[in-house]
């Protein structure tokens, strides 16, 4: 994927796209994210990386308030995106959810078909005039999700009927069709075998070009592979926030250490 | 693992091709275990075969009546003694002075079949046809005026008693007390069979019919009381189907968790199993002394009938709600989808088929009840009319078929019996076809996934 080491690495765009101060989260009285700033750049791909229950999906779904679909969950502080504040009252999570778009852990295409699967969003987002249209998005979606080859001679098939990669590189693909700005991912490749893995890595690299992606993953290896930008999460706590290449050659926190040296996690 | 003891030189020497107790005991649990289950499923089938072989027996009887095939002679001097054919003149004549008519007919009849009867007075023949029979005549009398003066065949229900003679329901020696028939009848009934007179066949009145009164059990049908049946489920589908639906996606998708929404889901299951006999009164205390509505009115079973069905069509909803996997709501808001985008675009098509199951479920329980239907006037001898028109079918006073199968069957005369379980036979034709549609439905959106 790269030619440089990730050591030499750095980011050539450097304007802030997400930029979050003082962020708590609540489950309940379970206080599962503790003081979080941090600003997520521009075609950029960010890991959140940590062990596990360390509050990275929680603060992942901060970003695009899918929390606001549990009751218990209480969100404080400010999370802004170009600026503006995305917890502000007059806010709909439904545009925000178009502009910031979601890939889960586990695929989960709609049992329609594949088709339909990417023109879903377009459709209830009315940025598709005509079925030429529509068409085209499909196929500008597939290609970016790098699957269009693999698919098009079948998109009236079920969505269901792939392979676990394939569903996963649909359901990327699907994100991108209603044209976000933002792509988070909540350990896109957990459910994937190695070489699906490969190809959905290689895939978020080229994402890197149009957006600004922000990955979580468990895999120290993914995150150096695949991010410019690395934030390490520990118990509710974002610890270290830095280039990918400082975070795991020279890191700053003893935590981040232990972590990246295999003694926590 | 716990229970394997390893033998003191450490080496396990047991053979494969032995069984050891352990596994003997275990798989002698099994086999007493499939035992069980099968003596279950056999005894299950039993009672099944006993129940249909009854019912069955009891009441394939009903869709077969007798009839006497007769050449009345429409006496002009008797139905329009002015000769002019006025309409109003023939409709003043009323069933009795057919009544002669038929009788001689019948006479006649008799005579001819066998020539050596007892019967001589044309009075005395009555006993052997339906007393519905003198208005079959009056009603194609009247519809076709121009035949007074002719003789012309009509083929007349005989009576009940001469049917249940056939039908080996009335014994020749049972007749001695009955007023209403005589052994020199049963010999008549005999010979009109010889001649071909007599003859028996499909009755279509029995499942188009309306019930009769008690001494009619011959001309008793069930059409009307189907009728009750299907106007109340209109109601209930056309009420039960968007509040069940409704309530089950606000308290599964929309409501918050809370003791408000717990106690309303409490109380929810809580209703699916109070006695349907509870609703009945309250339908007769709400809707018909407090609301106003007529009694015996489909409207009012049917509002009774979708009180009841409703939990019974939320319990299963909400499960199929809950069955759908949460990564679809998931992936539908991820994308920009609403909440009711969401359920609507998503959730409900791929609930539809168990939302669609215990839909048909609650209206095929609501279907057989009776109890309810008992307590707001809609018992079984009130099924007697059709309705002047579609919309008026929902006030007219009516029936419904379990409950005109209650009404048969708890009548005196034995030829209800017959009937009673005839119409039980046609209730579950219906439940059959419902639960048919249920499995057709289900496969149909199944497919979806
Ligand atoms: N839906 C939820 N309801 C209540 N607590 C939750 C929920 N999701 C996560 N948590 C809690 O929040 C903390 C962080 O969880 P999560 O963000 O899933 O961690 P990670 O993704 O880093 O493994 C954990 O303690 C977890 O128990
Ligand atoms: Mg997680």
């Amino acid at each position: 994927m790269y030619d440089a080491p990730y050591t030499e690495r750095t980011t050539a765009v450097t304007d802030v796209k997400i930029s979050a101060r003082d962020v708590q989260v609540y489950y309940g009285d379970n206080h599962a994210i503790k003081d979080v700033n941090v600003d997520i750049q521009d075609k950029t791909v960010t890991a959140f990386i940590g062990p596990s229950g360390c509050g990275k999906s929680t603060f992942l779904r901060c970003l695009n308030r899918m929390n606001d679909t549990i009751d218990i969950c209480r969100v404080l502080g400010k999370i802004e995106l170009d600026g503006e504040d995305i917890y502000d009252k007059r806010v709909d999570p439904v545009q925000l959810r178009a502009k910031v778009g979601m890939v889960f852990q586990k695929p989960n295409p709609f049992p329609k078909s594949i088709y339909d699967n990417i023109a879903y969003g377009p459709r209830i987002h009315g940025l598709a005039k005509n079925k030429a249209e529509l068409d085209e998005i499909v196929e500008k979606s597939l290609r970016r999700g790098a699957i269009w080859d693999e698919v098009k001679d079948r998109l009236s098939e079920p969505g269901t009927g792939l392979s676990g990669g394939q569903q996963q590189r649909l359901c990327i693909a699907r994100a991108v069709a209603t044209e976000p700005e933002v792509l988070l991912m909540d350990e896109p490749c957990s459910a994937l075998d190695p070489i699906a893995t490969a190809q959905v890595e290689e895939l978020i690299d080229e994402l890197r070009a149009n957006f600004s992606v922000v990955i979580v993953t468990h895999s120290m290896q993914q995150a150096a592979r695949v991010s410019q930008k690395t934030a390490f999460f520990h118990l509710g706590n974002l610890v270290e926030y830095g280039e990918t290449g400082k975070i795991f050659t020279n890191p700053e926190d003893p935590r981040t250490e232990s972590y990246i040296t295999g003694r926590i996690g | 693992m716990t229970d394997a003891s390893i033998p003191e030189g450490g080496k396990v020497t047991k053979s494969l091709v032995q069984l050891d107790a352990r596994t003997r005991r275990r798989n002698a649990a099994e086999a007493r275990f499939r035992a069980y289950g099968l003596t279950a499923i056999v005894i299950g089938f039993f009672f099944l075969i006993t129940l249909m072989v009854a019912i069955v027996g009891n009441g394939v009887g009903a869709f077969r009546q007798s009839f006497i095939t007769v050449e009345v002679f429409l006496d002009p001097a008797k139905l329009d003694k002015n000769g002019a054919r006025d309409i109003e003149d023939i409709k003043k004549v009323s069933t009795f002075g057919y009544a002669p008519l038929i009788q001689n007919a019948l006479l006649e009849a008799v005579q001819a079949a066998q020539p050596d009867t007892p019967i001589k007075k044309a009075g005395d023949t009555k006993q052997l046809i339906s007393a519905s029979a003198l208005a079959a005549v009056r009603d194609h009398v009247i519809a076709n005026p121009e035949e007074i003066g002719q003789t012309v065949e009509f083929r007349l229900l005989a009576a009940s008693r001469v049917d249940g003679y056939l039908k080996g329901r009335v014994k020749r020696e049972d007749v001695v007390r009955d007023k209403n028939i005589n052994v020199e009848h049963l010999d008549a009934a005999d010979a009109l069979l010889a001649a071909g007179t007599l003859t028996r066949s499909f009755n279509p009145e029995f499942v188009l019919g309306a019930d009769a009164s008690e001494s009619r059990a011959e001309q008793a049908g069930m059409g009307v009381s189907m009728l009750g049946s299907f106007y109340m489920m209109l109601v209930v589908l056309a009420l039960s189907l968007p509040i069940g639906v409704a309530a089950s996606i606000y308290l599964e998708e929309f409501a918050p968790k809370n003791w408000f929404t717990d106690l309303i889901e409490v109380n929810i299951s809580n209703l699916a199993a109070v006695p349907s006999i509870v609703f009945g009164i309250l339908g007769l205390s709400v809707f018909i002394q407090f609301g106003g509505l007529p009694q015996s009115a489909p409207l009012v079973g049917g509002l009774v009938l979708t009180l009841m069905t409703l939990p019974r069509i939320i319990i299963p909803a909400r499960a199929a709600l809950k069955a759908v996997p949460p990564s679809i709501r998931d992936a539908a808001l991820g994308v920009g989808a609403s909440r009711t985008q969401t359920v609507f675009h998503h959730v409900l098509p791929l609930a539809a088929p168990g939302i669609l199951t215990g839909l048909i479920i609650g209206l095929g329980q609501a279907l057989g009840e009776t109890a309810p239907l008992l307590l707001i006037g809609m018992v079984g001898f009130v099924a007697t009319n059709l309705p002047d028109g579609f919309f008026a079918g929902f006030m007219t006073p009516n029936s419904a078929m379990p409950a005109q199968i209650y009404e048969w069957a708890k009548r005196a005369d034995p030829a209800f019996y017959e009937r009673a379980w005839g119409g039980i036979i046609i209730l579950l034709v219906f439940l059959l076809i419902m639960n048919f549609a249920a499995i057709v439905l289900r496969r149909k959106f199944e497919r979806r996934w």
